[in-house]
């Protein structure tokens, strides 16, 4: 425990002074004050709080930032130890792997949290200045917060992963950035171009919900406004989210860490210093 | 006591190449045991398997009565690799508090660690404006947390000037007296000389020679090369007084003669007139490792 402890405190300082945890709070503010300002207009139309409809918003907003942030901080995490020549030194001492990835994520989630806090947290003080009936979005606020953890957990360890199997840092940031644009962008096109194909038959119905939760990008967009019952706002998604029981967006979004977690360590056992 | 390190028979092959072949040696506690060869002779390779960082193919490892790499092994072995690195944004203190804290020590020890090394002044400066002299001495500060009882050292002499060099040496000598094993690497054997027990010559994977530097010395048998002076207007007649000589241009007269043979030669040289001088070169440290890691043969 001092061991993942000492190496989260470390790992925390080297992103401090790289600039990363002012980079990633910033960027959460400041996007999520411009949504903030723009995504007001509704309120009036849907009868919501301003906060929900707000909230509705940032969940679009998380799908893209926070799985990059994510990637961003843990593509370097292996491949650069490995470039630096500091890995070989690191696994003579008596930490496990699985330690040291323990470690690495325990400071980027540290600072993925206190980035989306940040952010969220302006956007929330905006609403309440020009709304004080936004305190009825407060529950889906928390839900935002925490699920937002969840889906940079699951990027952290996926960058983990990429990096191990990368070993370089200029491979492993391609890879992180392929997935990036794999898991949160192309997916959902290639999944519109199949129901505008299929014009709502089978595949739709059946195929397209197990294919929303196996994304974690997509689950956790479907958990938030479902969960929210703001799906109204947010358009799109709409119909797929009242579609998808609650517990199986919950489910893919809490499961998919564990998962990227495994694969990051079976990765890392991989690496031959 | 048991040996703190011992090999038998140990093989690993590089896709298809081996990289050491039947290897078999033990290092006893205290004892400080230099490993040499050229660059690819296997010594990088031997200590990382010795340190469980790579697998091997054939033979025993054993360290501290533990496989290598085994959390046993890795909590008694310390390491120093060949270009210690670290994380430039980290300062000396930080680094050596975050070591301690892996080998569950006081990270209190982190300053007395680096001023044992010499660094106490650079301690609060990140590693990132440090000499490689200066990231090396970092790196043998980790190396000595929490007395080891095995010390794996790659080329630890390489980046450091002759007087570091000495007080690098010294520290080993206190360590070894405390018990710790040191199995240390280098490509040149003047780099090692007196400071070790005991030397053992790497050369493609095999090892050719072992023991103490005189044990190697009476084992490679070399030739003594003398270097004999004429006096003034007597350089035909020594020439003819010592026919196996050669004269090179220099005015004196070279001539090489078995260790066995010597006595009686500076016996005979000596009873002659027409000589001025005389000297004895014995085989450097380099002949003899030259004589041992085959290159010149080859």
């Amino acid at each position: 425990m001092n061991r993942i402890w000492s190496t989260a405190v470390v790992e925390f300082r080297i992103a401090g002074r790289n600039r990363w945890v002012a980079i990633a709070v910033l960027l959460m503010v400041v996007f999520a004050l411009v949504l903030a300002a723009a995504g007001a207009a509704p309120t009036g139309d849907i009868g919501a709080d301003r906060l929900s409809v707000i909230v509705a918003s940032l969940t679009s907003l998380a799908v893209y930032l926070v799985p990059l942030i994510a990637l961003l901080m843990s593509f370097d995490a292996v491949a650069g130890e490995v470039e630096r020549g500091t890995l070989p030194l690191l696994l003579t001492y008596p930490v496990s792997r699985a330690e040291i990835l323990a470690g690495k994520l325990g400071a980027h989630l540290a600072i993925l949290t206190l980035a989306v806090a940040a952010g969220y947290g302006a956007a929330a003080l905006a609403a309440f200045w020009a709304d004080p009936a936004s305190v009825a979005g407060l529950p889906a606020l928390g839900r935002l917060v925490w699920s937002s953890v969840l889906l940079g957990a699951t990027f952290l360890g996926a960058g983990y992963a990429l990096s191990a199997l990368a070993r370089r840092p200029s491979g492993a940031a391609g890879l992180a950035v392929g997935l990036w644009l794999g898991a949160v962008v192309l997916y959902d096109l290639v999944l519109l171009a199949l129901i505008v194909s299929d014009g709502g038959g089978a595949l739709t119905t059946r195929a397209l919900p197990v294919a929303l939760l196996a994304n974690p990008a997509d689950a956790f967009r479907l958990f938030n406004l479902a969960a929210a019952q703001a799906s109204a706002a947010a358009g799109g998604m709409g119909g797929a989210a009242s579609a998808i029981p609650l517990w199986q967006s919950a489910l893919s979004v809490a499961l998919w860490p564990l998962l990227a977690l495994a694969l990051a360590i079976a990765a890392f056992r991989k690496v031959t210093p | 006591m048991t040996s703190t390190l011992t090999i038998s028979h140990l093989t690993k092959r590089f896709a298809g190449v081996e990289a050491l072949r039947d290897v078999s040696l033990s290092v006893e506690p205290g004892q400080r045991v230099a490993l040499l060869g050229h660059n690819g002779a296997g010594k990088s390779t031997m200590m990382k398997i010795v340190l469980g960082l790579i697998p091997f193919d054939a033979g025993q490892v054993t360290v501290c009565g533990a496989a290598p790499g085994s959390a046993a092994a890795r909590a008694q072995v310390a390491y120093l690799p060949e270009n210690a690195a670290f994380h430039p944004a980290l300062t000396g203190e930080e680094q050596i508090r975050h070591y301690l804290s892996l080998r569950g020590e006081r990270p209190a020890q982190a300053l007395d660690l680096l001023a044992r090394v010499g660094l106490a002044d650079a301690a609060k400066r990140r590693i990132g404006t440090y000499s490689k002299g200066m990231r090396q001495r970092v790196g043998l500060a980790q190396a000595l947390i929490g007395q080891p009882r095995l010390l794996v050292l790659d080329e630890p002499t390489s980046g450091l000037d002759p007087v570091s060099r000495r007080d690098f040496y010294a520290l080993l000598d206190g360590l070894a007296a405390g018990g710790t094993a040191i199995l240390l690497s280098s490509h040149a054997l003047t780099e090692v000389e007196a400071r070790t027990d005991r030397i053992l010559i790497l050369s493609k994977g095999r090892l050719m020679a072992e023991g103490s530097l005189a044990d190697l010395r009476r084992a490679a048998a070399l030739p003594v090369a003398i270097s004999v002076a004429p006096a003034a207007g007597q350089d035909a007649a020594l020439a003819a007084a010592l026919p196996m000589a050669r004269a090179n241009g220099d005015g004196r007269l070279h001539m090489d003669c078995a260790q066995g043979d010597k006595l009686a030669v500076l016996a005979r040289i000596t009873g002659l007139p027409q000589v001025a001088d005389l000297e004895v070169i014995p085989p450097s440290l380099e002949d003899i490792y030259s004589h041992f890691s085959q290159r010149d043969g080859q």
